[in-house]
């Protein structure tokens, strides 16, 4: 088993659910083929600093996983047959990247935390006008 | 007679020679052991304005890391986080 890290980017045409359908089924390609996914990052809609396929933007993800070798190359195969995916970069993790990307987790993760920690305040405290105003 | 002649010659101001600040690799300081290619901003400090990779003579980097550098480096510029020319980058 090794450290895996693919990035793809795909076409800024997509909808919200079609982005999350395309992940899902790439997701779906690393776990049925025996992998393990260890982490998933929507970079969201990012400009591209030089066109690629005539378009200027692109939606990014981020998946890390642990798997066989052999799992790569039907990955990259379905990347290539995907006319969704414009662009993708597939390697394998050094020691050094590992302990980079699970730090990189753990920092995410936080803030994370915190996000889902602010709303709940806020919306808390709006709950409390609305009760108010009634 | 020419060596008392030559200390005769003074200057007004002290000469000023050029004190080489020394070169570091700053991964090596900073206990950097991973070299991000997810990071952009990071890397443009080991470009030109063209969007060149520099020398490790001029940015002190050990070979060890520049050699890194330049991996994350044409990773970034394949998922075009970075691009491979422009002009004015900085």
């Amino acid at each position: 088993m090794n450290s895996y890290e693919t990035v793809f980017i795909a076409t800024p045409v997509l909808s919200d659910a079609q982005t999350k359908e395309l992940l899902g089924k790439f997701q779906g390609i690393i776990t049925e083929n025996g992998g393990q996914i260890t982490n998933t990052e929507e970079w969201g809609l990012k400009k591209l600093e030089y066109p690629i396929q005539k378009k200027s933007t692109g939606f990014y993800f981020l998946v890390e996983f642990e798997a066989e070798g052999t799992i790569i190359e039907t990955l990259e195969t379905q990347y290539r047959r995907d006319e969704r995916v414009i662009r993708f970069l597939t390697f394998r993790q050094d020691k050094h990247a590992i302990e980079y990307s699970a730090r990189r987790r753990a920092k995410l993760a936080g803030k994370a935390h915190e996000a889902a920690m602010a709303p709940k305040a806020e919306a808390a405290t709006e709950e409390t006008v609305k009760t108010v105003e009634e | 007679m020419a060596a008392p002649n030559q200390s005769e010659v003074r200057y007004l101001n002290p000469l000023s020679v050029d004190v080489k600040k020394k070169k570091y690799c700053r991964f090596k300081k900073l206990g950097i052991k991973y070299v991000d290619y997810k990071d952009p901003e990071f890397l443009k400090k080991f470009l030109n304005e063209q969007g060149k990779i520099l020398p490790r003579r001029l940015t002190g980097t050990s070979q060890k890391f520049q050699k890194k550098v330049a991996q994350a480096v044409k990773r970034a510029r394949h998922l075009a986080l970075l691009p491979f020319v422009t002009d004015m980058m900085k």
